[in-house]
C-alpha cells in the first residue's frame, strides 16, 4: 500500500484536497487495531508533522506537531519536571503493535489512563489543533491559553474522533508539573465490592487520591488494590497516613504503605496498559460505568477476567474471542446499569461484524453522521472506523 | 451592534402563535405582556436591548420540547435564556423571537456521592448546586463570581469558568451528561454518570456553543470532596512585571495554586475606597494567591511561595494564619467589580493571554486606554492569563460608549496577537460576535457553523449570536427560505 508523507500543514491539505481513494491515517501505528478496520487504497502517515514547536513551562503550555512521538515529548516535558496530566496508555503490550506513538494518535483516540479519575481525559487538557478536513482546508480551533470559549469547542470534537473529522497536523496542552513524591497504598485480599468501596471511600476524600485500582488477580495472585497519591514528600506522607486510617481494618493483610516495593514498581504501567491481559488470548472490553456498578457487571459476567481501575469507573474485561467476541453478553449485562463498552482488541472479522463503540441512539447517530458528512464530505478519511 | 430585522411574516402571526402556545404550557408558564416581559429585554449587557415576541418558563423538559416543536412547525427564533446574568449579551432577543427561559426548573434531580455527581435541573444556580452538596463534605468546583445568581444552564452556555479553574479547570471539564431538547423538539441524552461518552464527543461540542445547538434542561455534574482547607497569602511589588514574572515561577516552581488573581494599582485604591480591606496602596501590583489542603500543607505551599515571591523583592507579603485573615486578603477582590461600579460605568473584557505575555499586555492595556482617553482597572486570574480590564466610561456622556466599546476591541485585538483569545469564560455573545474574524479565519468559522447546520439546519436557535453577521447571512438566509 503506498504511504502519502506530507511534511507540512500546507503540503497534508494540498495532500488530501487531491485524494481520489480512501485513506487510512496513521500516527505511529500502535494503536491501528482500534475501531472498525478501514478499507484504504494508501495510508496517509502524520511522521511529517514532528517537533515541538513551542513549550513555556511557566505558563504549563506545549504545542507540538501530529506526528511527534509520544516519548520525546514526554522527555520534553521531564527536563522541567513536568508531563502530560493524563497519564496516556501504551496500546502496544496489548494489541501486539509496534513503533512509536505518536502525540497525534493519543489525541485521536484520547488516550488515558490511571490517572484521569483526578485529572481528567486527554481531551481535557488539550487546549488547541490544527487539522485538515476532508476537502482539504485547514482548520484551527482553540489555541494556546487554558481558557478559552471563543466559538465552538471542536478541540473536544476532535479528540477521540478517529481521524474521521479531519487528520491533526497540530495539538496543544496545558501541562502539570510532575510530583516530588509519589506513594501508593496496596490492600490484600478484597473482594471486588470490598474494593471498590475501599477506592470509593478513597476518592470521597479530600487527599487527592489520582489514581484508585483493583486487580481481583494480582501480580501473586491474591486480589490486589493500590491507591496512589502524589505530591510534595510531606503532603504525601501526611496523605498517605490519613488515607491508611480511613482504609484501616480493610484487607486480609492490612495496608502496606509507602512507594511501592521495587518488583512492583511497574503496578501502574500495567494497569495503564491492561497488561493483565496483554500476553493472554481472547478479546478485551473496556466498559465505563458507575463505578458502583462495576461489581455487578462483573458478577453478571462469570466467564470474563476482569479488573478495575478508576476507583471502579472503569472495568477491563477479557473473553473468549467468540463470533462477537462476547459483545451481546457484555453489552446485554450493562444494559440495565448504563455506561459504555468498548470493544479494544478483537480480529478485524469481529471488529468488521460488532461495532466496537457502544451503539448510539438514533438521534445522536443522525448528528455523528452529520458531521462527518460536513467535515469529510467525500468519506475519504479512516471511512467506516467508527461507524456504527 | 447591529441585529437580523425582525421577520414580519412571524411578526403577523404573533396572536395565533401565542394562542398556539398558551394552548401548549401551563397558564403562568407564558408571559405576552409587553410590560411584563421587559424583564427579558436584555441580560447582563445592559447596553442593548430589545422586546421579544414572548417569554416562555416552563417546568418540565416536556414543556420546553413542545415549545420547541410548536416553534419549529412556526419558523419562530428561540432565544435561551438561564439566569440573565450573561455579559455578552448571548440572551440578548429579536422581536421575532420567543425567550425560553429554564429559571422555574431547578430541582435537584439525583445526589450520589458514591459516584461522585449530581443531576440537576438547569435552573439552579452555581452557588445552589454547591449547596446542595456541601453539608456532606462535597463541592461543584467551577465558580463564576456571578455563582449566587447564574444559572447552570447558562454555565453550560458559556462553559463558564471562574477563580478556582487553574486547578479544577472549566464547566466542560465537570460536566458528565446533559438531557438536551433538539431544535425540532426531540429529548436527547448526551453522557451520563460516567466518564468518556463513546462517540463523537457532542458534549463537549454543547458546552460553550452558546444555547445555538440546543436547550440543555438537565445536567450530571462532577462532585468533588472539599479540600480540608484553603489560605491566601498577599504579594504585593512595585511594578506590574515583576508580578507576572512571580507568577510565571510559582508554577514552574511545581506549586500548583487553587487561584492566582491580579490586582493593580487603580484597582486596588478602587476598592480601597469602597471596602477598606487594608491593601498595600502604594503598590503597582498585588497577587493574591490561594492554596489547599491541611493547614501543614498550607503552610509548607505558603512558604514555598513565600520563598519564590521573596526572590522578586516584593514590597510586602501577608500571610494568612486564620480564617479571619484570609477573609481580609480576599475582600478587596471579591469587591473589585462594585467597586468599579461604584466611581464609574464599565466595561469588563474577557481577553485571555499566554501567561508568559501578562508585561506586555498591561503595558499595551495601559497605552491603549490613554489613547482613547478613557481609565482603565485591571482585576483578573493570573495563572490561566484571563484578563478582565474593566474599561471605565461615563453613560450618560454622548459617544462615551462607543469609545469605550471601540477600546475594548483594541485590547481583545491585543490579546488574540499575543497569542491568546477574545473571550476566557464570558463567551462571544453579541458582544464580541463581529471581533471573531479577528481570531478564526473564515474556514475556521465555516468549520464551526457547520456543526450548527447539523444541530439546527433552520438556524432558529439563538441565530445572530456567536458567528459575524455577514459569515453567518447566507446560511440564515438560506434556512429562512427552506422553510
Amino acid at each position: 500500500m503506498s504511504v502519502l508523507a506530507p511534511a507540512s500543514e500546507a503540503e497534508l491539505a494540498e495532500t488530501v484536497a487531491a485524494l481520489t481513494e480512501p485513506v487510512e491515517i496513521r500516527g505511529g501505528g500502535t494503536r491501528a487495531g482500534l475501531g472498525r478496520p478501514v478499507q484504504a487504497g494508501a495510508t496517509l502517515s502524520t511522521e511529517g508533522l514532528s517537533g515541538v514547536s513551542l513549550y513555556e513551562a511557566g505558563a504549563l503550555t506545549l504545542v507540538a506537531g501530529a506526528g511527534t512521538p509520544l516519548a520525546e515529548i514526554e522527555a520534553t516535558l521531564a527536563a522541567e519536571g513536568q508531563r502530560l496530566p493524563f497519564e496516556p496508555m501504551d496500546h502496544r503490550p496489548l494489541l501486539g503493535t509496534t513503533g512509536e506513538p505518536t502525540i497525534g494518535g493519543v489525541v485521536a483516540c484520547n488516550v488515558s489512563g490511571p490517572r484521569r479519575v483526578q485529572a481528567g481525559a486527554c481531551r481535557d487538557s488539550l487546549i488547541g489543533v490544527r487539522f485538515v478536513d476532508g476537502a482539504g482546508r485547514a482548520i484551527r480551533n482553540g489555541g494556546r491559553v487554558m481558557k478559552n470559549v471563543t466559538g465552538y469547542d471542536l478541540v473536544k470534537l476532535m479528540a477521540g474522533s478517529h481521524g474521521t473529522l479531519g487528520v491533526l497536523s497540530e495539538v496543544a496542552f496545558k501541562v502539570l508539573p510532575a510530583p516530588e513524591a509519589t506513594a501508593t497504598l496496596l490492600i490484600e485480599g478484597l473482594s471486588d465490592a470490598g474494593a471498590v468501596a475501599a477506592m470509593t471511600a478513597a476518592l470521597g476524600s479530600p487527599y487527592d487520591v489520582t489514581g484508585a485500582a483493583h486487580l481481583p488477580a494480582g501480580p501473586e495472585g491474591a486480589p490486589l488494590t493500590l491507591i496512589r497519591i502524589e505530591g510534595f514528600e510531606a503532603s504525601v506522607a501526611y496523605r498517605a497516613g490519613r488515607l491508611k486510617d480511613l482504609l484501616g481494618g480493610r484487607g486480609e493483610s492490612g495496608l502496606e504503605l509507602g512507594t511501592i516495593p521495587e518488583h512492583r514498581d511497574d503496578l501502574w504501567a500495567a494497569v495503564r496498559d491492561a497488561r493483565p491481559f496483554a500476553d493472554r488470548p481472547g478479546a478485551v472490553w473496556r466498559v465505563s460505568l458507575k463505578p458502583s456498578d462495576a461489581p455487578t457487571l462483573v458478577a453478571a459476567l462469570p466467564e470474563a477476567e476482569a479488573f478495575y481501575d478508576h476507583g471502579g469507573g472503569l472495568v477491563w474485561l477479557r473473553v473468549e474471542e467468540t463470533k462477537d467476541a462476547g459483545a451481546a453478553a457484555v453489552r446485554d449485562a450493562l444494559a440495565p446499569l448504563g455506561g459504555h463498552a468498548t470493544l479494544v482488541r478483537a480480529t478485524p472479522a469481529v471488529r468488521a461484524a460488532v461495532p466496537p463503540f457502544q451503539p448510539e441512539p438514533a438521534p445522536l447517530v443522525a448528528v455523528s453522521a452529520g458531521l462527518r458528512a460536513r467535515f469529510d464530505p467525500r468519506g475519504l478519511l479512516n471511512p467506516a472506523r467508527m461507524a456504527p | 451592534m447591529q441585529m437580523p430585522e425582525a421577520d414580519a411574516d412571524v411578526l403577523s402571526r404573533r396572536d395565533a402563535i401565542l394562542a398556539r402556545l398558551a394552548r401548549a404550557l401551563p397558564a403562568d408558564a407564558l408571559v405576552a405582556d409587553p410590560v411584563e416581559t421587559r424583564a427579558y429585554d436584555c441580560d447582563a449587557l445592559t447596553a442593548y436591548s430589545c422586546s421579544p415576541l414572548a417569554v416562555c418558563l416552563p417546568r418540565t423538559t416536556e414543556e420546553v420540547a413542545a415549545v420547541m416543536r410548536l416553534c419549529a412547525e412556526e419558523g419562530v427564533p428561540v432565544i435561551p435564556r438561564g439566569a440573565g446574568t450573561g455579559l455578552a449579551g448571548g440572551a440578548l432577543p429579536t422581536g421575532d423571537a420567543v425567550i425560553l427561559g429554564v429559571a422555574r426548573m431547578n430541582r435537584v434531580l439525583e445526589t450520589d456521592y458514591a459516584n461522585r455527581f449530581i443531576r440537576v435541573e438547569t435552573g439552579r444556580t452555581n452557588l445552589s448546586v454547591t449547596g446542595a452538596v456541601e453539608a456532606d463534605g462535597f463541592f461543584y468546583a467551577p465558580d463564576p463570581s456571578s455563582q449566587l445568581a447564574c444559572a447552570i444552564a447558562g454555565n453550560i452556555a458559556m462553559n463558564s469558568g471562574g477563580a478556582h479553574c487553574l486547578k479544577y479547570g472549566v464547566t466542560t471539564n465537570n460536566l458528565l451528561g446533559v438531557t438536551m431538547v433538539m431544535a425540532d423538539g426531540e429529548v436527547v441524552t448526551v453522557g451520563g454518570p460516567f466518564a468518556d461518552a463513546p462517540g463523537y464527543d457532542l458534549l463537549g461540542l454543547i458546552c460553550g456553543s452558546e444555547g445555538q445547538l440546543g436547550i440543555v434542561t438537565e445536567a450530571w455534574l462532577r462532585i468533588l470532596p472539599k479540600p480540608e482547607g484553603a489560605r491566601p497569602i498577599l504579594i504585593a511589588f512595585d511594578a506590574a512585571e515583576t508580578a507576572g514574572a512571580c507568577v510565571f515561577d510559582v508554577i514552574k516552581a511545581g506549586v500548583l495554586p487553587v487561584a492566582i488573581e491580579f490586582m493593580d494599582k487603580p484597582i486596588i485604591h478602587l476598592t480601597e475606597t469602597f471596602v477598606g480591606a487594608g491593601y498595600p496602596m502604594d503598590a503597582e501590583a498585588m497577587l493574591i494567591v490561594e492554596v489547599e489542603g491541611s493547614d501543614a500543607e498550607i503552610d509548607d505551599q505558603l512558604a514555598r511561595i513565600r520563598a519564590i515571591a521573596e526572590k522578586h523583592a516584593p514590597m510586602e507579603i501577608r500571610e494568612s494564619a486564620s480564617a479571619e485573615q484570609s477573609a481580609a486578603i480576599w475582600k478587596g477582590r471579591k469587591a473589585a467589580f462594585g467597586a468599579t461600579g461604584q466611581v464609574a460605568d464599565y466595561l469588563c473584557m474577557d481577553g485571555t493571554i499566554p501567561t508568559s505575555a501578562l508585561p506586555e499586555a498591561l503595558r499595551r492595556i495601559a497605552e491603549i486606554t490613554a489613547d482613547h482617553g478613557l481609565r482603565v482597572a485591571n482585576v483578573f486570574h493570573a495563572g490561566d492569563g484571563n484578563l478582565h480590564p474593566l474599561i471605565m466610561f461615563d453613560a450618560n456622556k454622548p459617544g462615551d460608549l462607543e469609545k469605550a466599546e471601540a477600546c475594548g476591541a483594541a485590547i481583545l485585538s491585543v490579546c488574540v496577537d499575543l497569542g491568546g483569545c477574545l473571550t476566557g469564560e464570558h463567551g462571544v455573545g453579541v458582544e464580541k460576535r463581529d471581533l471573531m474574524h479577528r481570531q478564526y479565519g473564515a474556514d475556521d468559522l465555516d468549520a464551526q457553523m457547520a456543526v450548527k447546520d447539523v444541530f439546527d439546519p433552520a438556524w432558529r436557535l439563538n441565530p445572530a449570536k456567536v458567528f459575524p453577521l455577514d459569515a453567518s447571512a447566507s446560511r440564515r438566509a438560506a434556512a429562512h427560505a427552506a422553510e
